[in-house]
């Protein structure tokens, strides 16, 4: 009973392992441990032939469940697709100007349109909707309208885009270029009067014949702008393209001229519509309003605030 | 010599005073003893691992086992029966005392209800539950194991049912030896089935803490309950079934990391059930007693404490993992003491420090005078101070809360005349189970600073607004703040005040941002 050897402290047997006189006890583990072992030995066999598992140089080993990660994206993206067609078709079918009567259809609306806003329209306008000065790209979270700032004035604009000649029913105009026709002190002068007009600069009664003579056509007498073609207000704190006198000057020589693309036929009518509602909730949206023309009627509302805080 | 230590025995003899040697067998070793295998295969031996044994505990009654009954009744009757308690909470919330509404992201608690950013009353339970272990742990032992654990009482549970349907230890026993047959298994079948039932129970009453329980069970039984809900009591009942019916002491000697944990947390002054080797040893039978009066000790080695182990261990042996101190050798023992005519108490409570000190001689100690030492003071102390606390953040505090985030991009916008706004998502919290009206203002901004939200146009701005906030619910604002040409502002802040009669306000800090070009010097 050589190999029946007790060990004195624990009093439990040794299993007959010696290296170096350090030797091992027998403190068995019980067998269920070890089934349990050979189970997931199974387990992982079985998994090796239902999912993919060996990688291969360009793909792994598909499966027999034929299971990947991508196609449960995909359910789940059809799913939610499948969730949302209610809204959708609710959306499409509702005009444009009152979805605003169904706060929960807006609601969603608004939520849409931020999600495409992100895929379509941050490249030039910015992930915050505050556009680019330096470039040009207008702030759409403003209350500054230059074709109209109502639900049905924005649809338009994404659907046929600014001076985009492959739309017909584009928006376009053109600022004729004076270079040629003011000269440099013309020009400056004239700038003078379309800053003085915010109280920018100080009153220039030669700019101010010039500006009546060539620019209040388009611009409005006061440089209240003209919306319906497109002609900017000149008389507000916000400017497209600068506000320093070099800035004006330089526009009214060789304007500059933005354009964006027309989106109708690349994204479909309810995400144009969800962008609409996005753009317009950013906070400078404007109402439509039927009775009249749409000439102003953000700054009309933003004095009516300004005499309604003041008092 | 055999009895010497109960481990040098070179050829015991199968006594039946030594039943529980086989039941404590390792590996082959009692075997190999009835029929001594040669050297050679001892090397070659494949039982490295353990086989399965079933402990037949014997029943046993007593002060310890009456209250594991009282124990287990109660921590069964919580389990089972709380999710059925109703509490009226009015038309807005739900009137289950007890309900953990994870798709409402709400904690019911009878008149508390936690919501998610008050998490820390939660983490505050935890932490008190954790020194409340070190609490319990480091004055009487594994009183969690013995008696608290679910595992403990669902073990104890399955084993009334085993004594239910075979008898008792001996009878089990034989039956566990005897071949299959027709009385064997329709004994096991109806035996596992209720089994089966208890642990279908157990599972299904799980579920009822997360839906409303009338509500659910309806649901559960006509197919319409969510697919998570059958998951879970099918996983529950299969855990139940096994690690109750058949893992049992498995669990807690291979399976749980707390016996090690625990140990960790003893040391020579707590309680924990031990047998006093200097009053029991040298262990013998009555009759070798009266052939030798003053050669033994108060053990008759009947091996009662073994019989009525619920984890098979012999206590004698000392301090084991195996050892959930339930208590139970003590009954069994002291009325085995009482029987003979010897004082109780051969098993007992007893720190090790006081077992010292009767072993040394002196006299023995009331157990409870254990509990006198300051590591307990200390973490009673620490445990009822999170505790006063909790309660007090409970009893202070409000049920409006308002969070603000400013808009990043941009963090201002230039208006048309001159004025500058500001965009925020409020956030407000109305957490009473009526709807409220609240007011937000604006505090700290310049004269003419006025605020619109998406639910109030741009034309009703005005420095405060009112808000409907359902019940129990947060509403989410987008809010403009306007500041009026040649106005600055910084730092301001938001304060909501619930128009009811608690007035609670919650004042939340928040900035202003202007283009530098508005700034006085910039013009």
């Amino acid at each position: 009973m050589a190999n029946k050897r007790i060990d004195e402290p624990t009093g439990t047997e040794f299993v007959g392992h010696e290296w170096d006189g350090i030797e091992e006890l027998n403190t068995p583990l019980p067998r269920w441990w070890l089934y349990t072992f050979y189970a997931t030995v199974v387990f992982s066999l079985v998994y090796v032939v239902l999912y993919p598992a060996w990688p291969l140089i360009d793909k792994a080993t598909a499966g027999t469940l034929g299971w990947s990660s991508r196609g449960d994206l995909a359910a789940e993206m059809r799913a939610a697709e499948a969730a949302r067609a209610d809204t959708v078709a609710r959306i499409a079918a509702t005009d444009i100007e009152a979805l605003a009567a169904d706060p929960a259809l807006m609601q969603a609306a608004v939520a849409g349109g931020a999600a495409a806003f992100k895929v379509n329209c941050v490249q030039c306008h910015g992930a915050g909707a505050a556009g680019y000065q330096e470039y040009g790209y207008p702030n759409l979270n403003d209350d500054d309208w230059i074709w109209g700032g109502t639900l049905t004035d924005i649809e338009y604009t994404l659907n046929h885009g600014i001076r985009w000649e492959a739309a017909d029913e584009t928006r376009v105009n053109y600022m004729p270029a004076f270079e040629g026709v003011l000269d440099a002190a013309q020009a400056k002068a004239v700038a003078g009067h379309v800053l003085s007009l915010s109280g920018k600069a100080k009153a220039n009664p030669a700019g101010a014949q010039a500006f009546a003579d060539n620019c209040a056509a388009c611009h409005g007498s006061a440089g209240e702008g003209m919306p319906a073609m497109g002609a900017p207000a000149l008389n507000d704190a916000i400017w497209l393209y600068g506000s320093s006198e070099a800035a004006v000057t330089k526009q009214i020589l060789a304007p500059r001229h933005g354009v964006m693309p027309a989106w109708k036929g690349r994204l479909d009518p309810v995400t144009i519509k969800m962008l609409a509602a996005y753009v317009h909730s950013r906070g400078g949206g404007q109402k439509a309003a039927p009775a009249q023309p749409a000439a102003e009627p953000a700054g009309d509302v933003a004095a009516a605030t300004k005499a309604d805080s003041d008092g | 010599m055999a009895d010497a230590d109960g481990l040098e025995r070179p050829a015991p003899a199968p006594t039946p005073a030594r039943d529980w040697a086989a039941a404590l067998d390792r590996g082959a070793a009692a075997p190999s003893a009835a029929a001594p295998a040669p050297a050679e295969q001892d090397l070659l031996r494949t039982d490295l691992y353990a086989k399965g044994k079933t402990v037949h505990n014997k029943r046993i009654d007593g002060p310890f086992r009456r209250f594991k009954w009282l124990v287990m009744l109660v921590t069964l009757t919580i389990y089972y029966a709380t999710p059925w308690i109703r509490w009226d909470r009015g038309p807005y919330a739900p009137d289950q005392a007890v309900l953990v509404d994870l798709a409402n992201r709400r904690f019911y608690m009878f008149d508390i209800e936690i919501w998610p950013h008050e998490f820390y009353f939660v983490a505050g339970l935890l932490i008190m539950a954790g020194i409340g272990l070190f609490l319990v742990t480091s004055a009487v032992g594994r009183a969690w194991c013995g008696y608290a654990c679910p595992q403990t009482v669902w073990t104890d549970l399955f084993q009334h049912v085993d004594r239910f349907f075979d008898g008792d230890r001996n009878a089990r026993m034989r039956l566990d030896k005897a071949p299959w047959g027709v009385t064997k298994t329709t004994r096991r079948l109806a035996k596992w089935a209720v089994y089966l039932a208890i642990a279908f129970w157990t599972g299904g009453a799980w579920i009822m803490y997360f839906a409303d329980a009338p509500t659910l069970t309806a649901d559960f039984w006509s197919g319409n309950a969510a697919p998570v809900a059958y998951a879970t009591v099918a996983v529950l009942t299969g855990t139940t079934f096994w690690l109750g019916g058949f893992m049992r002491e498995q669990v807690c000697i291979y399976m749980c990391p707390w016996p090690r944990i625990q140990a960790a947390m003893l040391d020579e002054k707590s309680l924990i059930v031990t047998y006093k080797d200097w009053r029991g040893e040298q262990r013998g039978s009555l009759k070798k007693a009266a052939k030798n009066p003053g050669a033994y000790g108060d053990c008759i080695d009947c091996a009662m404490c073994v019989a009525v182990c619920p984890t098979g261990v012999d206590i004698r042996e000392g301090q084991q993992i195996g050892c959930i101190t339930c208590g139970l050798c003590i009954d069994a023992c002291d009325r085995v003491m009482k029987e003979v005519g010897r004082p109780r108490g051969l098993i007992d409570y007893a720190t090790l420090e006081q077992c010292e000190a009767e072993a040394a001689g002196a006299p023995a100690t009331p157990a409870w005078k254990a509990l006198l030492r300051p590591r307990l003071a200390l973490y009673f102390g620490v445990w009822a101070a999170i505790g006063a606390g909790l309660l007090f953040a409970l009893g202070t505090r409000t049920h409006t809360d308002l969070t603000v985030s400013p808009d990043r991009n941009p963090p201002f916008m230039l208006l048309k005349d001159g004025s500058v706004r500001n965009a925020y998502t409020l956030r407000l919290r109305n957490m009473e189970a009526r709807p409220r009206a609240m007011e937000v203002a604006l505090v700290g901004l310049p004269k003419g600073a006025v605020m619109w939200t998406d639910a109030v146009s741009l034309e009703n701005a005005a420095p405060t607004q009112t808000v409907d906030v359902p019940a129990n619910a947060t509403r989410v604002l987008r809010t403009y703040v306007m500041l009026p040409p040649g106005e600055t502002a910084s730092a301001f802040a938001f304060r909501l005040t619930s128009l009811d009669e608690h007035g609670e306000q919650d004042v939340t800090q928040t900035t202003f941002a202007q283009p530098a070009s508005t700034m006085p010097g910039n013009e």
